[in-house]
């Protein structure tokens, strides 16, 4: 400002605006690169993604809906370790069914997504179809409430788009949803471990 | 499993043997019998002979802590049925994550030399629908660097969480570029600029002092997300993002059709989201405001012709400033200290607003708004009590509420001095924006702003000069004839 208009100047000469600008501007640079290296040091792991803790899922049944994906990243997931494989499933049948059989008003799932199958008397096969499950919990419920718990909730990173903030967590009612580290992104359900 | 089941491989009913230790479901309308019907009636000559000779067995299996767990004991089976898998897809690959990296920082320097070397509106606007494509619509608008400031701030303080570094790169690669170079991710990096650049058809200039009034609020939004964030309570930059359910192509209706009316208002108002929302915006343009390089309209001087005066959509061509009188200098300079004397007034006085507010938008911590929802139903109880999700949550939790209240008002305690610091940063905006716009700035010549350009590349075509330079017009032109604004 100090130093006159020249009128066709191709090199200014460093006027006072044009040294605060450099030093700002190192300044700055010099702030980039401090806050790289704080944070560098802590980026331990490759990163998280999103996943819910069987444990404290209450199946409350808004994973369905609150997914920002039309259909829900959240899918019905079974450890056939654990399952009892019962005739009558009260994860597959609903409340005091017809009968024991595969028709359509004995089916707890809204969607038809459980398949069952027999595989030795008296044991049945009951498979997820995760095409088809929408994550409702209704079998979850089912499963938990008087079976052996072996069919759970779990965020299928498939599916998932790993959203900073995932509108399921923000709603989920038993504050199952987590950040798991992107090495170990799912909470399977064991043998050991239930 | 496998370990448990192995010493008893032919061991077949042990469910049978363990029945009467296991609870049986109590307060439930099945009983275990109910639910295996027909286990008793199986039971061979040859089963019970292997249940003698593998009693010792099945007697240690029974002792083991892993087995009494549950109410139906898997099965052992016969048939040679094997257990199928839990699948588990994967996440996305990690090297993808970098392939996003490594096509970013390619953007951006694609978009610097396309600015400043090449001087191509063309180019820039191939290069703004690759990365609509890319990081918009194939990448989903995550990741971004917009909410990637989030993840930075929360990281810095919560020491829980640590920020990825393709986040920490896609968050401080365009600072780094702004400091040297200008905005070059705003030209044609960003999807959220790029899909706003590419509809606005008719370009409609807004007063000055609307433009300035408006650019305030980027501020707002910048200090409100990151501080939401750093205390951990939400993304309130990816929530109200308007174009990234546009991206998914699904999401809530409010922000699709608030996205909707940016894009509508945007065919007429250049880039409304970059100009007055965009938080990660006004970072940028305090940065390039510094920057080494700068986006010049003309490519080697200015020649006065006013050919350019219209050509910003944006708002960001400044004219070349008229000489004060020295009477006008005096009023601006008392103008210019009684705006250094106000600019404290404004950060304790809505620094005050801000501490008062922050009781109510506290209640966007879960915290708080699972205290705040025990303690209204301590106050008055629901005549008929339905357990809804907040109260099953409570109760799920195990969570003292005496502990939940004195944490939520530690997190309340937390919001007010947030809410102070937000309102004295919302104050410090508006004062070093009257400062600034009082400031005298020497001109000479129609020079994009340096803070305001996102280097669109638009005005370069209408410098005759820059006409010259491609060739499309004689060097010896003295003054640009009408027709060369074509």
């Amino acid at each position: 400002m100090d130093t006159n208009p020249q009128p066709n100047p191709p090199k200014p000469p460093v006027s006072r605006r044009q040294f605060m600008r450099d030093g700002a501007r190192a300044t700055m640079l010099v702030g980039v690169g401090g806050l790289v290296g704080l944070l560098a040091g802590r980026h331990a792991s490759n990163g998280f993604v999103w996943q819910i803790d069987p444990a404290k899922c209450v199946r409350c049944g808004l994973c369905a809906t609150s997914c920002v994906l039309e259909q829900s990243a959240v899918k019905c997931v079974h450890t056939h370790a654990i399952c009892g494989y019962c005739r009558l499933c009260t994860a597959y049948f609903v409340p005091e069914p017809n009968a024991l059989s595969t028709a359509a008003e004995n089916q707890l799932c809204p969607t038809g997504a459980i398949k069952r199958s027999f595989i030795e008397d008296p044991y049945y096969e009951y498979t997820i179809d995760e095409k088809l499950c929408i994550g409702c919990a209704k079998c979850v419920e089912g499963c938990n409430r008087f079976g052996n718990g072996s069919l759970y909730l779990q965020v299928r990173h498939d599916r998932c788009l790993n959203c900073n903030e995932c509108s399921i967590a923000k709603v989920c009612a038993g504050d199952a949803f987590r950040r798991v580290p992107v090495d170990h992104p799912y909470m399977l359900k064991s043998t050991t471990s239930h | 499993m496998k370990e448990i089941r192995n010493p008893k491989a032919k061991g077949r009913r042990k469910s049978e043997t363990r029945r009467p230790n296991h609870p049986a479901p109590a307060k439930t309308s099945f009983s275990a019998f109910d639910l295996r019907p027909s286990f008793g009636l199986r039971i061979s000559a040859l089963g019970l002979l292997l249940l003698c000779a593998f009693a010792v067995c099945s007697f240690a299996e029974e002792a083991a802590p892993a087995a009494g767990r549950f109410r139906f004991p898997p099965p052992e089976f016969e048939s040679g049925y094997k257990l199928p898998d839990t699948t588990t897809p994967p996440a996305r690959a990690l090297v993808m994550q970098y392939v996003d990296v490594a096509v970013f920082l390619g953007a951006l320097g694609l978009a610097t030399w396309l600015t400043l070397k090449k001087r191509s509106r063309r180019g820039i606007v191939a290069l703004s629908v690759f990365s609509l494509l890319y990081f918009g619509f194939y990448r989903e608008g995550c990741i971004c660097a917009i909410g990637s400031i989030q993840n930075v701030a929360l990281a810095l303080f919560n020491s829980g969480y640590t920020v990825p570094l393709t986040a920490l790169i896609f968050c401080l690669a365009p600072i780094v570029f702004a400091l040297v170079i200008g905005r070059a991710f705003c030209a044609a990096v960003c999807p959220h600029g790029a899909i706003q650049d590419l509809v606005l058809v008719k370009p409609v200039n807004i007063p000055m002092w609307l433009e300035h009034a408006l650019g305030v609020l980027p501020f707002v939004f910048l200090g409100a997300g990151l501080l939401f964030a750093a205390t951990g309570s939400a993304f309130l930059i990816c929530r109200y993002d308007p174009f990234a359910p546009m991206f998914r192509m699904t999401g809530s209706f409010l922000m699709l059709s608030i996205g909707a009316v940016f894009l509508i208002v945007g065919m007429f108002i250049g880039r409304p989201f970059c100009r007055f929302f965009c938080p990660y915006g006004a970072l940028l343009r305090v940065a390039s405001v510094v920057a080494k390089w700068r986006v010049r309209t003309t490519p080697d001087y200015c020649t006065q012709c006013r050919l350019c005066e219209q050509s910003c959509p944006f708002g960001a061509l400044n004219e070349p400033s008229i000489p004060a009188t020295p009477v006008v200098r005096s009023d601006e300079r008392r103008r210019l200290v009684r705006l250094f004397l106000l600019t404290p007034l404004l950060v304790v006085g809505i620094g005050g607003v801000g501490s008062l507010l922050a009781g109510p938008a506290a209640k966007l911590h879960s915290t708080v708004a699972l205290a705040e929802h025990w303690l209204h139903h301590q106050k008055t109880p629901p005549e008929y009590p339905a357990m809804d999700p907040d109260l099953l949550r409570l109760k799920r939790a195990d969570k003292d509420p005496k502990q939940l209240v004195s944490e939520a008002a530690a997190m309340r305690a937390v919001f007010i001095r947030n809410g102070w610091l937000l309102g004295g940063w919302i104050g410090l905006v508006i004062g070093a924006k009257l400062i600034s716009l009082s400031l005298r700035r020497t001109r000479t010549d129609y020079e994009p702003d340096r803070g305001a350009c996102v280097g669109c590349a638009r005005c370069f075509e209408f410098c005759p000069n820059e006409l010259v330079r491609r060739g499309l017009m004689p060097a010896s032109a003295p003054a640009p004839p009408p027709a060369a604004k074509t």
